[in-house]
């Protein structure tokens, strides 16, 4: 319980300073919102310069953070300059959006991962290994983008799958079925594409914690007395390397995170991704500062997670 | 270290080899690494065998074969009656409960994750013997004859001590009633007095239940004190076999003959030193 407090201490305080960070980064570049409508000759200055006072855009970068953070605090987190609403109801739907993605990319990355990381390990010299080995490297050598923008051609060339979007435009009045269906038709290409981008480096981890395990002196041992292979990767070996991995599930949030903005961005998936990419161009700055926050909360809570999955899954941290 | 000389072979091996191939570094050649060749044992029942020699000297290699972890390229490895190397899938399942390893590092050689009664049933449990309550009795029998407090049977590895996990690891081997124990460096992380408490356990042990060791080692002090007979292996042979005083008084080899000089006793160590220092 005290660990779980002071984690969440943590937390909070990383959060504030990342919010602090992009906030001023943002204050510190050039330009700001308003500087396309000063290049348009039809609005004069003295409608520009209301506009910033009324945006606060004039203010201190202490003076502006400070009421940001008492208003964030409260759960206001500000007000989107290009689109005139609110902030938090704007990225909400997107955040929605960009967990489904992501979350069915690390399902999806996580099932392949697992088995075929011990089966490499388990057979690991031969030429299974070999052409597992090649494999995996091609796929770490391919960039991001070329790897989106490959599937975003392999769409719109075969027309097998829908080339962005989340639903077809036509879909009020279908049943929750075809509704549902629409979905995973629209969510496979860039859940693939992020279970492509992550799935490598996964493998090679589960591997090689599973190689560890195997060779060694508890499991000889456990060879020793005759033990079937079922058992010894059910009651050791799994156990055993869920350590490494589930640190690594904490990590593998913040790649998939980062990766699914770019996917996002390239497929057209309605979330955080072109969200960001947008406000950044235009300094809509208080979208910038809470779609970054979000991620950071994202990233935060996953690896808090994984700390908590460590301790359920290991008694020897229990004992301490 | 006791009474040896019945006269049965229990285990006996004949030209037996084992060669592993790598690569190397950059240009991926193959070759090969002869680990140990032309091995030829004969182990008595209830006698302490022990093989020495230097690190690299194939020692490790033997023991995993001899306790059945690996399979040797050549040669035949007779277990009473039965040759191992030609043993099926499922013979070789039964033979296993004959021969048990002793590990150097008991941490490493214990899952951190059982409870110590956990850890001696679980052979036994793999083996498919008795019912679940009665493999616990057996467990808590085996950690009283080792020398464990009963009160532990719950505690993981992490919380005994060096020698008490040497004891486990060895209720465990005992677990499936072996015949043999291959103890592979078994003493040497442990400090002086936790390897003479386990010296006196594997003495003990092996008066109550007629064990056969075979005790590897590079440490001659150790071997001198339970070794009935002795071998020395040198890059991958067995270059002298004989018995343990006769070992000692008289070694044949040159490098049987090396080893033994670069153990000099204490008395020899402490008078030299005192007459560097004039006092």
């Amino acid at each position: 319980m005290k660990f779980l407090a002071r984690r969440t201490l943590h937390a909070a305080l990383l959060l504030v300073g990342v919010s602090f960070f992009s906030f001023a980064l943002l204050q510190w570049a050039p330009g700001d919102f308003l500087d396309e409508l000063r290049l348009n000759p039809q609005i004069s200055k003295q409608t520009v310069e209301a506009l910033r006072g009324e945006y606060g855009l004039n203010e201190s970068l202490p003076v502006r953070y400070e009421r940001w953070l008492f208003a964030a605090a409260k759960g206001d987190l500000g007000f989107s300059l290009a689109y005139k609403s609110p902030v938090g109801p704007l990225i909400a739907v997107r955040a929605r959006n960009t967990l489904v993605l992501t979350g069915t990319a690390m399902l999806l990355a996580w099932t392949l991962a697992i088995p075929l990381g011990i089966w490499t390990a388990v057979n690991r010299r031969g030429w299974t290994n070999r052409i597992f080995g090649a494999a995996t490297s091609t796929l770490l050598t391919i960039p991001d983008l070329l790897l989106f923008l490959g599937l975003l051609l392999l769409a719109v060339r075969t027309g097998w799958f829908p080339a962005g979007g989340m639903f077809s435009d036509a879909t009020d009045g279908a049943t929750f079925l075809s509704h549902a269906k629409d979905l995973l038709a629209h969510l496979f290409l860039p859940a693939a594409g992020l279970a492509i981008v992550s799935l490598p480096v996964l493998m090679r981890h589960v591997r090689s914690a599973a190689i560890e395990v195997l060779d060694a002196p508890f499991v000889r041992a456990a060879r020793g007395h005759g033990i079937p292979r079922w058992r010894l990767l059910f009651r050791y070996v799994l156990p055993v390397a869920a350590n490494p991995l589930i640190s690594l599930f904490g990590f593998s949030i913040a790649t998939m995170l980062s990766a699914s903005l770019l996917a996002e961005v390239i497929l057209s998936w309605p979330g955080l991704g072109p969200l960001l990419l947008e406000a950044t161009l235009s300094r809509d700055i208080y979208v910038v500062v809470a779609t970054v926050l979000l991620s950071a909360t994202f990233l935060v809570v996953g690896n808090l997670v994984s700390d908590l999955l460590l301790y359920a899954a290991d008694p020897r941290i229990r004992v301490e | 270290m006791s009474a040896a000389g019945q006269g049965e072979v229990l285990l006996r091996v004949r030209g037996l080899g084992k060669s592993y191939v790598q690569r190397r570094e950059f240009t991926r050649e193959k070759f090969q690494v002869h680990a140990f060749e032309g091995i030829e044992l004969a182990v008595q029942r209830g006698a302490t065998f022990a093989i020495v020699g230097e690190s690299g000297a194939g020692k490790s290699s033997l023991a995993r074969c001899l306790a059945l972890l690996e399979r040797p390229d050549c040669g035949e490895i007779w277990i009473e009656t039965k040759d191992v190397t030609k043993a099926s899938r499922a013979e070789l399942f039964e033979l296993r409960r004959k021969v048990q390893l002793i590990f150097q590092d008991a941490t490493a050689a214990l899952n951190g994750r059982f409870t110590a009664a956990e850890i001696i049933a679980e052979p036994m449990r793999i083996q498919g013997l008795f019912g679940a309550a009665q493999r616990r009795e057996r467990a808590m029998e085996l950690m009283e004859q080792v020398g464990l407090p009963l009160a532990g049977a719950k505690k993981l590895p992490r919380e005994w001590s060096g020698g008490q996990r040497q004891r486990l690891a060895i209720a465990r081997a005992l677990a499936l009633e072996p015949s043999v124990l291959i103890l592979d460096e078994a003493l040497a992380n442990l400090d002086l007095s936790n390897q003479e408490m386990i010296l006196r356990l594997l003495a003990d042990l092996q008066a109550r239940r007629g064990l056969t060791y075979i005790y590897i080692s590079h440490d001659l002090r150790l071997v001198a004190l339970i070794a009935d007979e002795i071998a020395v292996m040198h890059e991958g042979r067995i270059v002298e076999e004989s018995g343990a005083a006769e070992f000692f008084a008289q070694p044949r080899n040159s490098y049987a003959r090396d080893l033994i000089r670069a153990m000099p006793p204490l008395e020899t160590i402490l008078r030299e030193r005192l007459q560097e220092e004039p006092a």
